[in-house]
């Protein structure tokens, strides 16, 4: 067995919280946005990290890049640890780590032309220079299926798919290892979103790439990722193969939130979960199992009200923290 | 046949665009019926004039740079909505048809608490005291399942989560007990677990309160699940429209169809998705012909040329395609 490409330990990641009254007020607890998060991703695999709002699956994502400094923990690249790394080497390393973001608006310079925008980073690296670098734009656009009349668009002149083609580009240009997708589909309609995920299965294949990618879409997901890990108040509460967490979940929280994906089939049996409430607030998660104020499982007892569950194996290569793992709940009906 | 509640007609909206570059033609003679008691999902993304469509029946598109076309019509309890003065618009608006938005928290004051946002209708509409409205403000909030209710119509939008604050929209839009619902994406902004919780809500409201939902929605998925009938919409015109059942099992245009084949599902095993190719067309420059024409598989010389009317398919399934009168071309491109 060779040795993950990225091999996450014991994330955390908390935010000190707020003073209330224009700050002299006393302190809020902090924020445990990420609360002793593990995985590991094979090369040229993708994981896929679903959760929602406020789970903390992007601040994953941004801390294991170092855009904020985790709390404690190990992230290790390709052996090395990255959270140990200088100002120098984390340059070099962000050339093998990259990131497409969710609003490709919002996360290209709006003043730049495509052309600009991909060249930037191939000359800040020296991959490059002279004619070999617009060669390198070009043939950037055409791995992401633009056509090379785009080169000089600002992005305001672009449709939302091809402004995430050129974010896709970006990331592309310094050719590296690994890509965290954080939400790289959520803003583009469903025609569209077919496109780019078709896209970035195809840059995986040819590229051997590594992807983190999250999302918030369960069907989104399942079309992408070989392995799934579930988050909920900061924690991975399941985590396993795609077939093994979409066929066979173990955790009430999966089955909960794959029952409530609406499936564009209205004659498919309606097997919706609803869970009541909120996700509580990762300031002041609830004792115990933290998410037993909302589980709908039928054995839940005092245990989950007070004894936190450990993550523990339930079947070959899938693990689920949940006192009932061994008893997993079947979805309504 | 019960008569329709709601009958849209030859609706046209169209802008003026900022730089006169042209005339955007969002709406472009959509004509539809919504029936006591059913759920209409109107389906389409974005820049298919679905929320435009649904701003019109209301008459809130803003003026200028948008206008609803002479020819419109949009008829609601026998009289002509668009011909209505003011005062009249104003004593359906919000009391007859009510209205809810994908935004719970741009579309809530934040300086009132959601108790007087609630009662603020009633009291309008419906004549009540200021106390009166605030009893039914808090009925209006057991009503939709906000926990505390009491408690909770003192505060304010922002201390209530995503989930409570389209229940507080949903509360504000059924106080005066309208005929008809439009909803706006109702749940596009929520978390799935939350989406449940309000399609559910819904779902339930209707039932007691038997309502006509026009439910407007770019997931495919919800209005599987919700709606009675559905509205495919395109480039600002009606494409398709069948019961769900029956769209869902024989889509009829080539572009519910590439939706349908777009779709990630939890529920089938994982396949390479069918992408529609290009994208969805400027409204200041629909392709002649037919509108789907560049994006279309099956697309021939006719269709480059000539604009389908809305096709009758049978058993009250209606598209906008070619294909309806002349099938065999289906197989001969695929």
């Amino acid at each position: 067995m060779t040795a993950p490409l990225l091999d996450v330990r014991d994330l955390v990641k908390h935010f000190p919280g707020e003073r209330a009254f224009f700050g002299l007020g006393a302190a809020q607890p902090p924020v445990r946005a990420v609360d002793g998060v593990s995985f590991a991703i094979r090369e040229g695999s993708t994981l896929g990290l679903v959760g929602e709002s406020g789970s903390g699956k992007s601040t994953v994502a941004r801390t294991l890049l170092r855009l904020i400094e985790p709390t404690a923990g190990a992230v290790l690249f390709e052996g090395a640890d990255v959270l140990g790394l200088g100002r120098v080497e984390l340059r070099a390393l962000r050339r093998k780590m990259q990131i497409v973001f969710q609003d490709p608006y919002g996360s290209l310079n709006p003043r730049m032309t495509v052309r600009a925008t991909l060249r930037e980073p191939i000359v800040i690296h020296k991959l490059a220079t002279g004619d070999k670098i617009e060669q390198r734009v070009r043939t950037l656009l055409d791995e992401v299926g633009l056509d090379a009349q785009y080169a000089d668009a600002y992005p305001h002149e672009l449709s939302g798919g091809q402004r995430q083609r050129v974010g896709i580009a970006r990331a592309l240009s310094v050719e590296p290892r690994f890509i965290v997708c954080d939400e790289p589909v959520s803003a583009l309609d469903v025609s569209v979103q077919a496109q780019v995920l078709n896209l970035l299965a195809e840059l995986q294949r040819r590229h051997r790439l590594t992807y983190l990618f999250i999302a918030h879409d369960l069907a989104v997901v399942k079309h992408i990722a070989d392995e799934v890990a579930v988050m909920y108040l900061g924690k991975i509460v399941e985590r396993g193969s795609a077939e093994a967490v979409y066929g066979a979940p173990r955790h009430p929280y999966t089955t909960s939130l794959l029952s409530a994906v609406p499936v564009p089939d209205p004659a498919a049996p309606s097997r919706r979960i609803v869970l009541q409430g909120d996700v509580p607030s990762p300031a002041n998660p609830p004792p115990g199992c933290p998410f037993h104020p909302r589980c709908p499982h039928p054995k839940k007892d005092e245990r989950c009200r007070t004894e936190p569950p450990a993550l523990v194996e339930v079947a070959a290569g899938q693990i689920a923290a949940c006192h009932f793992a061994r008893e997993p709940m079947a979805p309504g009906n | 046949m019960t008569e329709p509640l709601l009958r849209v007609r030859d609706l046209r909206t169209y802008f003026v665009t900022e730089r006169g570059s042209g005339t955007a033609r969002a709406v472009d003679g959509v004509s539809f019926e919504l029936y006591p008691g059913e759920t209409l999902g109107i389906v389409g993304e974005s820049g298919s004039g679905k929320t435009v469509t649904s701003l019109s029946v209301l008459r809130l598109i803003p003026e200028p740079p948008g206008h609803i076309r002479p020819g419109s019509y949009i008829e609601f309890e026998g009289r002509n909505l668009l011909t209505l003065s003011p005062p009249e618009l104003r004593a359906i608006r919000g009391n007859r048809i009510a209205m809810v938005f994908q935004e719970p928290m741009t579309s809530l004051n934040p300086v009132f608490s959601v108790g007087d946002q609630i009662a603020e209708a009633a009291i309008i509409h419906q004549g009540l005291s200021r106390k009166a409205a605030r009893a039914r403000a808090i009925e209006m909030l057991t009503l939709v399942g906000m926990p505390d209710p009491a408690e909770r119509v003192d505060h304010y939008p922002h201390q209530l989560s995503g989930g409570m604050r389209q229940r507080v929209m949903i509360a504000m839009a059924l106080v005066c007990h309208p005929k008809v619902l439009i909803a706006d994406e109702p749940t596009t902004a929520l978390d799935v677990t939350i989406q449940a919780q309000i399609l559910e809500l819904l779902e339930r409201l209707q039932r007691e309160l038997g309502m006509a939902i026009m439910l407007i929605t770019h997931d495919l998925g919800v209005v599987a699940g919700t709606a009675d009938r559905v509205v495919v919409m395109y480039a600002g015109q009606v494409v398709e429209t069948a019961s769900t059942t029956e769209l869902f099992a024989r889509p009829r245009h080539p572009y519910t169809e590439g939706l349908l084949a777009a779709v990630p599902r939890v529920d089938t095993p994982r396949e390479q998705l069918r992408a529609i190719p290009g994208s969805v067309p400027a409204a200041t420059d629909w392709p002649g012909g037919c509108r789907f024409h560049p994006r279309c598989p099956y697309a021939w010389d006719k269709c480059r040329t000539s604009e389908p009317p809305l096709l009758d398919a049978g058993s009250g399934h209606q598209a906008r395609c070619w294909l309806v009168t002349e099938p065999a071309r289906r197989s001969a491109s695929a």
